[in-house]
């Protein structure tokens, strides 16, 4: 698999994804600069985290503007692999190749800690490693994680099975809204809403930082499945 | 055109400069100055930016060691950290500007310790931050506390450097001066390394980065005054900072310098354009000739005067290999940056201005940098020192557990949890301790080893005995480093003081300063850069001495990380080890000044040896794998410190210790609990006896309850409940 790091100005966790593909799970791996429009035959193309643009006007808005991503959308349309973290899944729904918007965190701070996820679908591409239902630990570190739509919209985003990761207690029991759900929905999420995928299942946004928690020596490998099954999955075209 | 005022003395003593200072400054010239000329040189002369009163006792610093690569006088300090790596460091503060608009000024301050960082040609790693607030419920300090603490995390966040530390406190002496201390570390190869020696002549010098406005103007001369009631009046001295271009500068200035053809470079930091250029020329004992016409204005119509003093942020200034300056517009632009290119480097040894066709200002810049004021000014202790280190009458705990309860709730012992979640600690993909223990671990990719670092002191021990205030902040950070297995390579310090004029601060600062060198003296750690400030007063009442500390050190090996201990109890029927001797020692201890008021009193004694033995032994146990926890013993003493180890991952403990009431709180020196697996705790006795540290088996880990017994059952109370208190008590002093 070659994979392809997007780097915009204020990009910031370029780096760490590229660490993971290159050195953890061993793949070939280069970076793809925010202007140009060749994505060099890139099966996956990972938008990182960080403050692209300094997150000025809006997160990920002038972002999604940018020559890259025009190619980006090809690449998804064709069904091409793309995974968005953090920034990165604030630039696909800007975009457009996810529905939805992020709000500011409920309690309009940035947050940074570990936080869990149950994982809603392992058909996909990006979660073939996990069981469904499995909880991972995973950091976050944002300020503009707060997931939302329509009612109707998040219906039919359920209906679909978009959700693929969800903020959910340690035990597993749901992270509702209120005083006690809110310490394990960091942000506030409509339906503790970590993780949607598009309806084709090629294009992931996550807000958690998988890349930040797959290596032994940090004490944390929850978030290596999510690369493993990207590698299995080969060449990125779904069939 | 603005009209500039008319030179004279008096108009001198405006911008700080003395009659004395002006009269030397005419004898430089040889002429009385323009008006330009005594804006630069007020800038200059600073007590910020000249340390004229500091330099006579900043000389006393052990600076060189067999890793030092680059002391004192530079952006930042250099240590060789080994395999071909080397680490760059330094503490600086933004009190000042913090107190007047707290969101831009503790902003403004990471982005300065960050350039201060890269400018040396190494990629920022991690920052800590060393913040003292007063009380709570001072005017304007929720205020305060809120915008510093967003202002830290908005731009460490935005820039991408974890903030992995630091310490916060809470003393009724910072109501009308907080303090915002910060800390930046970062590394880069051995040959990598840039300087700031303005050199070659002709060679282009380049402006890149932000334009210039008129924000932040005498910026460092508001640094070097005391605060009065007019002093929020002064926020257009505050600089404004933008994060996304730090990022984008940073990342710019580290791909240029790969290029090679960059001869020196430098950050505009306090005093912008002036010091930047006068240092460099001044370090490579050239001059400059600048084109004031091609700086990069945010606004028309700026004089040479606020150009030379804005402190607009974000901004560098390089000199580059003449003919090859192209090479650097292209990586510069790439990024979207605008490069001018302001002047050339000359031999005349002096600084010219010119702009719209004159010569605006001609001074010879070595006589002006090198022959700076000095003062040594008059010391006296302070008149009631006897009445301060008086023994305290020690008031035993009626209930200790509620005595260990309310400890935990005040805002100083309380978790900073609330805090440090708002800054990004995992970015990069490094961090293997964050916030929380003794010391932060970060890797160093590639290699086998850790960096570790910490920041510490004790201010209320510094009011009461400056000398055993100082020697305690560097043994206690050697000590939080040895926690975490790390050995020291060198040491940063942000000197916050009074008004040096007067003999008590004066005196105050001499003896921390050889408090200080004593300690790194006898436990081996440099002091590599570092940065003072003085005049941190509002209406005459001094904070109290402040001398931060900021150390780093090397975990040798790092072997997947399973031989790191963490500060807190991991494993259920770990045994409990103390080590160190105990005393009764309660001179400005935490128990009496949180829970009875009383602050008064000799700090504890700093036995140098024991800490050396404490440190070595540490370190010892940790390489070999002994060891699963490792926390020192500092404020609150030896309960404080087993709460803490047992909060942080809710274990349960049962100790029994001859400590008995209010000694269970003593802050007697070069302590630390440990605990290992059954079948380590005779090698962690043999050692300790071996390397001559006390130590003492005091108990299991297990159940729910902290359990102390001395003789009889002393407390027991549940780790839960403690847990609940400890962790809601910040948030909830800030009415959140």
């Amino acid at each position: 698999m070659k994979a392809g790091v997007v780097v915009f100005p204020g990009s910031n966790c370029d780096h760490d994804a590229y660490h993971v593909l290159k050195h953890v799970v061993e793949q070939d791996v280069t970076f793809l600069w925010h202007q140009d429009e060749d994505l060099q035959g890139c099966d996956l193309v990972v938008i990182p985290g960080g403050f692209s643009y300094g997150d000025y006007l809006r997160a990920g808005a002038v972002a999604s503007l940018s020559p890259v991503m025009s190619a980006v959308k090809r690449h998804a349309e064709a069904g091409g692999l793309v995974l968005g973290i953090c920034n990165g899944f604030q630039i696909l729904l800007e975009a457009g190749l996810l529905p939805g918007a992020m709000r500011r965190n409920q309690n309009l701070r940035f947050q940074c800690r570990d936080v869990f996820l149950r994982v809603e679908r392992n058909d996909l591409p990006f979660t073939r490693h996990f069981e469904v239902g499995q909880i991972l630990r995973m950091p976050i570190a944002h300020a503009e994680g707060n997931y939302e739509d329509s009612h109707e919209k998040l219906d039919r985003l359920e209906a679909a099975r978009q959700v693929v990761f969800r903020y959910v207690a340690p035990d597993g029991s749901p992270a509702v809204s209120g005083d006690l759900g809110a310490q394990w929905n960091p942000n506030g999420s409509a339906r503790a809403i970590a993780g949607i995928c598009n309806e084709g299942g090629n294009v992931l946004g996550m807000m958690p930082h998988p890349e930040r928690c797959s290596e032994e020596i940090l004490g944390n490998t929850d978030g290596l499945g999510l690369f493993q099954s990207l590698v299995e999955s080969g060449v990125g075209v779904l069939q | 055109m603005v009209q500039e005022p008319e030179v004279s003395p008096e108009i001198a003593r405006t911008l700080g400069v003395t009659a004395e200072e002006y009269e030397r400054l005419q004898k430089i010239l040889g002429r009385d100055p323009n008006w330009t000329e005594l804006g630069i040189t007020s800038a200059l002369w600073s007590e910020h930016c000249s340390y004229k009163s500091s330099k006579v006792y900043l000389r006393e610093f052990p600076t060189e060691g067999p890793h030092v690569l680059q002391g004192p006088g530079e952006n930042a300090g250099v240590v060789d950290v080994g395999h071909d790596w080397v680490a760059v460091f330094k503490m600086e503060s933004h009190n000042h500007p913090s107190y007047i608009e707290p969101y831009q000024g503790s902003m403004t301050g990471v982005g300065g310790i960050l350039r201060d960082i890269f400018t040396m040609g190494a990629r920022p790693i991690a920052c800590m931050d060393s913040l003292r607030f007063g009380e709570i419920d001072a005017p304007r300090m929720r205020f305060l506390i809120d915008g510093v603490v967003r202002g830290v995390g908005d731009y460490g966040n935005c820039v991408g450097i974890p903030t992995v530390g630091g310490e916060t406190g809470f003393h009724r002496c910072y109501n009308g001066n907080i303090l915002v201390n910060a800390f930046a570390l970062g590394v880069a190869k051995r040959d990598q390394i840039f300087n700031a020696r303005a050199s070659g002549m002709g060679n282009p010098v380049l402006y890149v980065g932000s334009r210039t406005g008129r924000d932040g103007i005498h910026g460092a001369t508001m640094a070097s005054e005391s605060f009065d009631s007019e002093s929020e009046q002064k926020r257009p001295t505050v600089q404004v900072g933008d994060p996304f271009t730090e990022k984008v500068l940073l990342e710019a200035c580290l791909e240029a310098m790969r290029t090679g053809a960059i001869v020196a470079i430098q950050d505009m930091g306090a005093a912008g354009l002036t010091s930047s250029t006068f240092e460099m020329a001044g370090r490579g004992g050239t001059g400059m000739r600048l084109d004031l016409d091609n700086v990069p204005l945010r606004q028309a119509g700026l004089t040479p005067y606020e150009m030379m003093l804005s402190e607009s942020q974000e901004r560098m200034v390089l000199v580059a290999q003449k003919g090859r300056e192209e090479e650097l517009v292209r990586v510069f632009q790439r990024w979207g940056l605008e490069v001018a290119h302001i002047g050339e480097v000359t031999d005349t040894g002096r600084a010219v201005l010119e702009w719209r066709g004159s010569t605006v200002a001609d001074m010879p810049i070595l006589p002006l940098t090198e022959e700076a004021p000095v003062y040594r000014r008059p010391l006296a202790p302070p008149s009631d020192l006897e009445q301060r280190q008086r023994a305290p009458e020690v008031v035993q705990p009626e209930d200790l557990r509620g005595s260990l309860e309310r400890m935990l709730a005040t805002p100083e012992l309380a978790s900073k949890e609330w805090i440090w979640t708002q800054y990004d600690w995992s970015v990069r993909t490094n961090t293997m301790q964050g916030p929380g223990g003794d010391a932060a671990v970060l890797l160093l990719k590639g290699t086998p080893i850790g960096l570790a670092m910490t920041s510490d002191v004790n201010p209320v021990y510094c009011y009461l005995d400056p000398r055993r205030g100082g020697m305690q902040a560097v043994a206690e950070s050697v000590r939080n480093l040895a926690c975490v297995g790390a050995e020291p390579v060198g040491l940063t310090d942000c000197l916050n003081f009074g008004n040096p004029e007067r003999p008590e601060i004066s005196w105050q600062f001499r003896e921390a300063i050889l408090g200080m060198s004593e300690a790194c003296r006898a436990l081996g750690v440099p002091v590599i850069s570092g940065n003072v400030s003085f005049y941190n007063e509002t209406e005459d009442r001094s904070i109290y001495p402040t001398p931060t500390v900021g150390m780093v050190g090397v975990v040798p090996v790092i072997s997947g990380g399973a031989n790191l201990p963490t500060s807190a109890f991991a494993n259920r029927g770990d045994r409990v080890v103390l080590l160190g001797r105990d005393r009764s020692e309660h001179g400005g201890a935490a128990y009496l000044r949180l829970l009875h008021g009383i602050e008064q009193g000799r700090p504890p004694e700093v036995d140098l040896d024991a800490e050396l033995r404490l440190a070595k032994l540490l370190r010892h146990l940790i390489q070999q794998g002994h060891l699963r926890t490792a926390h020192d013993l500092s404020e609150g003493g030896f309960l404080i410190s087993l709460a803490e180890a047992c909060m942080g991952r809710r274990m349960g403990v049962t100790v029994e210790v001859p400590m008995v009431g209010a000694d269970l709180y003593s802050e007697t020196q070069a302590r630390a609990i440990v605990a290992c697996s059954p079948a380590e705790l005779d090698r962690v006795l043999e050692a300790a006896e071996e390397m001559g540290v006390p130590a003492a088996e005091i108990g299991e880990t297990g159940g729910e309850d902290l359990v102390v017994k001395s003789g009889g059952e002393a407390l027991r109370a549940p780790v839960a409940g403690l847990h609940e208190i400890w962790s809601t008590a910040l948030p909830r002093a800030l009415g959140l």
